[in-house]
């Protein structure tokens, strides 16, 4: 009887809590619901006195203006190429440099790392000055690359992966070293197998960084036809009387890539997460 | 003889080899870590020191610098705007970083609950963390839009006055705040997530034996068993509100008057629109030391604590 009651209890507990979560993640979609909303209605209707909350006429004239107006494909092609090759060239780097950091004993090793940690920690206005003009000085104003490489090396996934590999067992790399196997191999063929998890979540976060850039690509594309999306979006909504429509829908168009990144490898966020020891 | 020779050969050539295997196991570690290393040091080390040399002179980009030792870094003391772009920065880093992790908390406990669609609930509460800074900044412009936003067609419908939200100081900053927690609530939940489920459920089970209502495994379980992830979050959570830019650029743009410029918004403005490159730079290093500071303290504190528990 009171085991019934107890199970009735942790169920009416259990319904109200799931009625506020739910509540909660209906606000939370909101805004991205609104962007939607606003991007597929006419401009009469998002220039109302009082919107209404859902659309009564339904068009693609947002969409048609963007593709007429915009460099468009040049955005979406040069924003993936910078987070394509951003996320092949930093995920790789920082597994090979997290892995020394956690499995390697050498001289300097806590003071590099500390030093890594220290560059976290530098926000890109500090050096955005002496930075461009490093780039500038290597000719890589107004290319892709310009872009890439001073972002490729990541202090927070070179963390990541040292906490995630701080737990792979010594003597597996112990017994594939006495089978003659070299290093960068055992690396490639015993640690990778091992690092899904850490994979996913450097991907993730990876490809939403190169892919959401904004302050670093503002300084250093300069030229609109090698724009990235982001760039192209603050160009739309800093116009004179912004057409909110087009903005709405030039933003949800930049975001589906990403969401299909995020739905790909969400099953694995939290595991991966978990397994990163950032707990 | 030629046979023992053909031995001695053999010998050293084992020993050179056991030598250069032994050099070359010495030089993997640094083979491995270089790519990253030379990354950082040409766009990170490397533009830090040359900010600091910069910060000591007063130079526009374009032209000769003029050496002004420690010139900058007294006007920066004495600079009101400086003190109110600072002063901003903390007001906005206290209410984001306590509001985002005490909600990603309460959101944590509940979805580690065995509930119907808890995984579709977890990735929609994530989700905003996926979203440009720029979408999330130009969304939030338009929905706290003065005439046509949805947030006053909202108000107005409840019966309630419009909020002229941007274009007053006094409501410029809340409204950031709430997009800023929007967008970091789910990085932390999702943090949260995964240090709850490292707590093994048999203390949970061993302290409802004694008696220990939901409040008190609360307390006495959870909480603590949290500390790193609470650590952990807080120095990522305050780096974020203190290097905080794309979001403030597009949204408010530090305005209405001053009133949401952090301290990277007034770095920015020295640095590109009136192209004082000394004094900008000694702003920036002023903010690194800054951060620095408090993310050793909050260090120490989680190193002690641990040692308490």
């Amino acid at each position: 009887m009171r085991a019934l009651r107890r199970r009735i209890g942790t169920r009416t507990s259990d319904l109200l809590v799931w009625l506020a979560l739910t509540a909660g993640a209906l606000v939370m979609i909101f805004p991205i619901y609104w962007m939607f909303a606003t991007a597929i209605r006419p401009r009469t209707e998002i220039f109302a006195s009082l919107v209404a909350l859902v659309p009564h006429a339904i068009t693609w004239d947002n969409f048609a203006a963007i593709w007429q107006r915009t460099p468009l494909l040049d955005w979406a092609g040069n924003s993936m190429f910078i987070a394509v090759i951003g996320v092949v060239v930093t995920v790789f780097a920082n597994l090979l440099c997290g892995y020394t950091f956690a499995k390697f004993r050498f001289p300097g090793r806590d003071l590099l790392f500390f030093a890594i940690l220290g560059a976290l920690m530098i926000p890109i206005q500090v050096i955005i000055v002496p930075e461009f003009l490093i780039v500038a000085q290597l000719g890589l104003l107004n290319s892709p690359w310009g872009v890439i490489l001073p972002r490729a090396a990541e202090a927070f996934g070179i963390f990541m992966v040292r906490q995630f590999m701080v737990s792979i067992p010594d003597e597996l790399l112990e017994a594939a070293r006495l089978d003659g196997a070299g290093e960068f191999n055992i690396f490639l063929r015993v640690v990778l197998p091992l690092s899904r998890p850490i994979i996913a979540v450097l991907v993730i976060f990876t490809f939403m960084w190169r892919w959401n850039d904004f302050a670093w690509p503002l300084v250093v594309l300069t030229d609109h036809a090698q724009y990235t999306l982001p760039l192209g979006l603050n160009l739309l909504r800093g116009e004179n009387n912004p057409e909110w429509g087009q903005v709405m829908a030039l933003a949800l168009l930049a975001l589906l890539p990403m969401l299909a990144i995020f739905l790909a490898f969400q099953r694995h966020l939290v595991q991966g997460i978990a397994s990163t020891g950032l707990k | 003889m030629p046979r023992d020779a053909h031995m001695l050969n053999d010998v050293a050539g084992r020993k050179s080899r056991h030598v250069w295997a032994a050099r070359r196991r010495f030089l993997v570690p640094y083979v491995f870590i270089s790519p990253n290393l030379a990354l950082f040091t040409a766009f990170s080390f490397a533009p830090l020191l040359y900010a600091v040399y910069i910060s000591f002179h007063d130079w526009s980009l374009i032209g000769d610098s003029e050496y002004l030792g420690l010139g900058n870094y007294v006007r920066l003391f004495k600079d009101k705007l400086f003190w109110q772009a600072l002063a901003n920065t903390g007001v906005y880093a206290a209410i984001t970083v306590s509001a985002s992790m005490a909600f990603g908390l309460l959101l944590a406990v509940g979805l580690n609950r065995r509930l119907p669609g808890r995984t579709v609930l977890r990735s929609l509460y994530f989700l905003p963390v996926v979203v440009a800074a720029v979408a999330t900044g130009t969304m939030a412009a338009w929905m706290f839009n003065d005439n046509y936003g949805v947030v006053n067609a909202i108000l107005v419908r409840l019966g309630m006055g419009r909020i002229a939200w941007l274009s007053t100081p006094q409501w410029a900053l809340p409204s950031l705040a709430i997009a800023t927690v929007w967008v970091r609530l789910g990085f932390n939940m999702i943090v949260y997530l995964a240090a709850l489920q490292s707590i093994p459920s048999l203390y949970y089970e061993a302290a409802k034996i004694d008696g220990a209502n939901a409040f008190h495994q609360f307390r006495h379980i959870t909480l603590p068993l949290l500390m790193p992830a609470t650590f952990l979050l807080l120095v990522l959570n305050i780096i974020y509100s203190f290097q905080v830019f794309d979001l403030i650029y597009v949204m408010t743009g530090g305005g209405p008057g001053f009133s949401t410029t952090m301290v990277v918004q007034y770095i920015y403005q020295a640095a590109f629109v009136t192209s004082e490159m000394g004094y900008a730079s000694a702003m920036g290093i002023v903010l690194y030391v800054l951060i620095l500071a408090f993310t050793v303290v909050q260090w120490r504190a989680s190193r002690q604590s641990e040692s308490v528990l």
